[in-house]
């Protein structure tokens, strides 16, 4: 992003520049309502850019992680089956997830959905997976189940992520960038 | 009547019409229910029965203008985005006032709406069959394709936009593949059995089964099973097709109080 403001019907943040390299964990943080969320999606389509420029990788893939993931309520579909929607693999899988793949998505507590749909983008197929807040609802077992696959992230892919957990930002990232209003 | 009419050849083609619709529906009302957009069925079932009743009353051909009524809803849908039931409820009450109040413009209308709002399973034409196994024919061919695509837009709905991916191939090939299937619907079980058609099996299916192809396949199974009865309790007592068929389906949702799920 170079010099982007980003928002819908005016501007609500910006302007903000960076940069994300394949391999790199950057992170967003800052007050409530500085626009974090709004730049992650305008990396997706459904916020405007009023000025400046996004520049993206040729064939670059993305999967996002919203705030609140979309959970139907009640879709007869297994985390099994989330995952293999999502491109991620289904096996191996640490024991915690691989409960989770036998049960509906209406059998699960809140937390344990934002899990497994976190764990579905970080571990798809996408270049660059874009996390809002993935560690809302989570316990302390589940956050490391998610450092740990982040710190096992394959150098061709990237991650941006949102976050108010600041032991969890500066526990992941490699860098960290507070945009401003 | 007799149950032995079942097998008399005149109720061949209404049975094999209807067992085709019977596997077809439901599956639709599967992808709607995905998208929590189960009540447009109605909707667009009431605005297809306004298209034919208008058709009637211009002396078109009548399926043609309920393709159109029930495209111009799905386009309503599409259109308008993040619809919700306030919309189909608008979308339903209009259909249904617009097929009563052009009934009354004309002998020929009015002949038809009460076609259509009853059911006239017993006149199916070859003409219905065709289209009935044609209908099934893309369902079954399209549904993996399909389905992958709506369950990944309605878990992951930012996948399209974020990798700048079209959503028109299969939004406006289901909602092709609905107003097909309610017009087919509508002409041959009626307005309300239609709805009940695509909004009852899957409902009692999502809540049954444990895994998507399970619970399609179960909502399939449901809606033969029920139009089966449905049909053979109407001839047998000899009763209007359409609400026999409506009240066998309503028979089915206790059965979301069964304590487990099944399937993978």
């Amino acid at each position: 992003m170079v010099e982007a403001r980003a928002g819908y019907a005016r501007p609500v943040v910006g302007p903000v520049s960076f940069r994300i390299e394949p391999g790199e964990v950057l992170g967003l943080s800052g007050a409530n309502g500085l626009g974090k969320t709004t730049l992650l999606r305008l990396i997706t389509g459904t916020a405007v850019l009023h000025g400046g420029r996004v520049r993206r990788a040729p064939g670059l893939t993305v999967a996002h992680h919203r705030q609140r993931p979309e959970r139907p309520p009640e879709l007869p579909l297994t985390g099994q089956e989330v995952l293999r929607l999502a491109g991620a693999p289904v096996a191996p899988l640490p024991p915690r997830l691989e409960a989770l793949g036998r049960r509906c998505l209406d059998e699960m507590s809140g937390g344990e959905f934002q899990l497994l749909h976190a764990w579905a983008c970080l571990t798809g197929p996408a270049r660059l997976v874009l996390l809002d807040e993935p560690t809302n609802n989570l316990d302390p077992d589940a956050i490391e189940l998610l450092l740990a696959e982040i710190g096992r992230l394959d150098p061709g892919r990237a991650v941006l992520m949102v976050s108010h957990d600041a032991a969890f930002l500066a526990a992941a990232c490699d860098r960290i960038v507070t945009p401003c209003p | 009547m007799s149950l032995s009419l079942a097998f008399d050849p005149l109720f061949r083609l209404p049975l094999l019409t209807g067992l085709l619709l019977a596997l077809a529906l439901p599956l639709l009302g599967a992808g709607l229910r995905l998208r929590e957009q189960w009540l447009s069925s109605l909707g667009v079932a009431q605005a297809a029965a306004a298209g034919a009743v208008a058709g009637a009353l211009l002396h078109g051909p009548l399926v043609l203008f309920a393709l159109l009524g029930a495209l111009l809803a799905g386009l309503v849908r599409f259109l308008t985005g993040e619809t919700r039931n306030e919309h189909y409820a608008v979308m339903l009450l209009g259909g249904w006032a617009a097929v009563l109040l052009l009934a009354t413009l004309g002998h020929h209308a009015d002949l038809v709406a009460t076609q259509l709002l009853n059911g006239q399973l017993y006149f199916t034409t070859a003409t219905h069959l065709g289209g009935a196994a044609m209908l099934a024919a893309a369902v079954l061919a399209a549904g993996a394709w399909l389905s992958r695509r709506l369950l990944l837009g309605r878990l992951f709905p930012d996948h399209y936009g974020a990798n700048q991916l079209p959503t028109w191939p299969h939004e406006i090939g289901f909602e092709v593949l609905v107003a097909l299937g309610v017009v087919l619907g509508i002409g041959t079980m009626g307005v309300m059995a239609t709805f009940a058609m695509m909004m009852v099996p899957p409902w009692v299916a999502f809540r049954l089964a444990r895994g998507w192809r399970p619970a399609v396949l179960l909502a399939a199974g449901l809606g033969m099973a029920a139009f089966l009865a449905g049909f053979l309790l109407a001839l047998g007592l000899d009763l209007p097709f359409g609400p026999a068929l409506a009240a066998v389906l309503l028979l089915l949702v206790p059965l979301r109080l069964l304590p487990a799920r099944f399937g993978a």
